[in-house]
């Protein structure tokens, strides 16, 4: 392990602490594992009754119809997202005051505010003025989410691509406007972008967020797929019981695949990014920071380039 | 305005359950997520896998289905008769643990490795190093992510409220229920949150400006 900052490469008497460690915590771990199993036994999670429930069609068809549902506010809510945050990062450096402070003011505050509160609230209007936006049934419930979703994600979309945007090196703006393009032409067509080239791994990883985050829903009695699976292991009842641990193992498998499918879009485009030769730095696929703001990915990029650009000038 | 001062013990109330849930979560994210971490760079195979595992897959859970576990599967099978702060604490602190031990992983491999081999042919011990080394070092570089996590943990505190815990977010459902202006509860939930959440970022950019090494 001579690649590591804290260890050097084992000698003898390492390599024998190491095997006795590589023993006693391959037993710790097991011992976990072995403790949860004994536990979930006793109390008859692993009886075959328990997993029959998956052989009803009844049961496939309510988990298939969660996924649905999921993917479903995830697509709309990712698309708008998407829309909202270009809006708001050309807004933030627009030239007009009125319209960079609306929009500074109107990302910090929705940054600010848990995702689920910001659902709740416009659930609870939609609810009171239902027949007044002409929502009915589900509706309310499906447009709370997304609209939730949307102006949270779009605000934190919204800082990405700011710092997507302030890291094209300056002279694209330079030469864009030299050659006699409008503001509007140059934010649009050059710098947009290259920005979102250069972020799209970390807007990926945003929307992995928006895609785990999607199971708010359930708060508001939306039908996604972890309410649905909570109304399964609810109202089945199996040997006195309710299938609660076959249920979550089987939906938690569903949401983990997801997320780790949209992770691996997101590594491999970074990996893509990376070897193309356009000079445009593509950011790290990064974590998807739950509900995290921007922050840390906004200061990289904007602080790695002014010292790009003063070693430009001193030489 | 009138929503905020009449029920101003419930919205004491609530920022001091969101507090003292976002802190006793905080550090037990802390500890789980050091210890992890720990895990993920010692050179012995079954805790890397161990701690490659707990990330992976507490990473990409909804946490959401991590609370639904904590208070539909661990008070029947595990330990019966667990208080719902107690829980939502577990749940919160494992799940923003795996975060907490990217940062500290990620801050580790910034430590270029010269300064190591350089203590090592100094002749200091694998403590020594650690200690005077490689965690100061690292610990510079572990703050700013560090901040981000923990203004997210205090948001993700939230869904604690709608596991019947008291919190900011349990007395906005309560009010409202009550018939109250939804629009105003609102902002003062949003102010409540935007003084924790300027607290922590204050916080930690002191521990910033103290913490400073030269590169």
């Amino acid at each position: 392990m001579s690649s590591s900052v804290l260890y050097d490469a084992p000698g003898p008497k390492a390599r024998v602490r190491n095997r006795i460690f590589s023993v006693v915590g391959a037993l710790a771990v097991l011992g976990l594992i072995v403790f949860a199993v004994v536990r979930l036994n006793a109390k008859g999670q692993f009886a075959p009754e328990m997993w029959d429930i998956f052989n009803y069609a009844g049961v496939r068809t309510s988990i298939r119809d969660g996924v649905l549902t999921t993917l479903k506010v995830f697509a709309v809510a990712a698309v708008l997202s998407l829309l909202l945050g270009v809006l708001l990062a050309v807004g933030r450096l627009s030239d007009h005051k009125a319209v960079r402070w609306f929009a500074t003011g109107f990302i910090e505050l929705f940054r600010a505010v848990p995702l689920l509160i910001t659902i709740y609230v416009l659930w609870v209007l939609f609810l009171t003025y239902r027949s007044d936006l002409g929502l009915s049934g589900d509706n309310t419930g499906f447009w709370a989410l997304v609209i939730g979703l949307t102006v949270y994600n779009g605000s934190v979309q919204a800082e990405v691509l700011r710092a997507g945007i302030n890291a094209v090196p300056k002279g694209q703006r330079e030469a864009a406007y030299a050659l006699g393009m409008r503001k509007t032409q140059v934010m649009m067509t050059v710098l947009v972008p290259q920005a979102v080239r250069a972020m799209l791994p970390t807007i990926i990883s945003q929307l992995v967020v928006t895609l785990k985050d999607t199971s708010l829903g359930y708060v508001i009695t939306y039908q996604e797929l972890l309410f649905q699976l909570q109304q399964l292991a609810g109202n089945i009842v199996v040997n006195d019981d309710n299938p609660y641990v076959p249920v979550i193992i089987v939906g938690g498998a569903i949401y983990i695949a997801m997320c780790l499918a949209l992770s691996a879009l997101a590594t491999w485009i970074e990996r893509r990014g990376r070897r193309a030769k356009t000079g445009i730095r593509v950011a790290d696929a990064g974590q998807p920071l739950a509900a995290a703001d921007a922050l840390d990915v906004v200061d990289q990029p904007a602080a790695s380039v002014p010292d790009d650009a003063s070693a430009g000038k001193a030489n | 305005m009138n929503v905020l001062l009449d029920h101003l013990p419930q919205f004491r109330e609530g920022f001091l359950g969101t507090l003292s849930l976002t802190a006793a979560s905080a550090a037990l994210a802390l500890v789980l997520g050091i210890v992890i971490a720990g895990f993920r760079v010692s050179p012995i195979p079954p805790l890397r896998a161990f701690g490659t595992a707990w990330v992976t897959l507490l990473r990409n859970t909804p946490l959401t289905l991590l609370f639904l576990i904590a208070f539909f599967v661990i008070p029947q099978i595990f330990f019966p008769g667990t208080s719902p702060f107690v829980l939502a604490t577990g749940a919160l602190g494992c799940y923003t643990s795996s975060f907490v031990c990217e940062a500290v992983r990620s801050g580790i491999n910034t430590v270029p490795l010269g300064q190591a081999e350089a203590a090592r042919s100094l002749g200091m011990t694998f403590f020594q190093t650690l200690r005077m080394i490689v965690l100061p070092q690292a610990t510079r570089t572990v703050i700013p992510p560090m901040s981000s996590i923990f203004i997210a943990l205090t948001k993700n505190s939230a869904i604690a409220g709608a596991f019947s815990n008291t919190e900011l977010f349990n007395v906005s459902k309560l009010l409202s229920d009550k018939g109250f202006a939804i629009g105003w509860i609102f902002l003062w939930i949003a102010l409540c949150y935007l003084v924790i959440t300027f607290a922590i970022s204050g916080l930690f950019r002191l521990l910033e400006s103290r913490l400073e090494v030269a590169r």
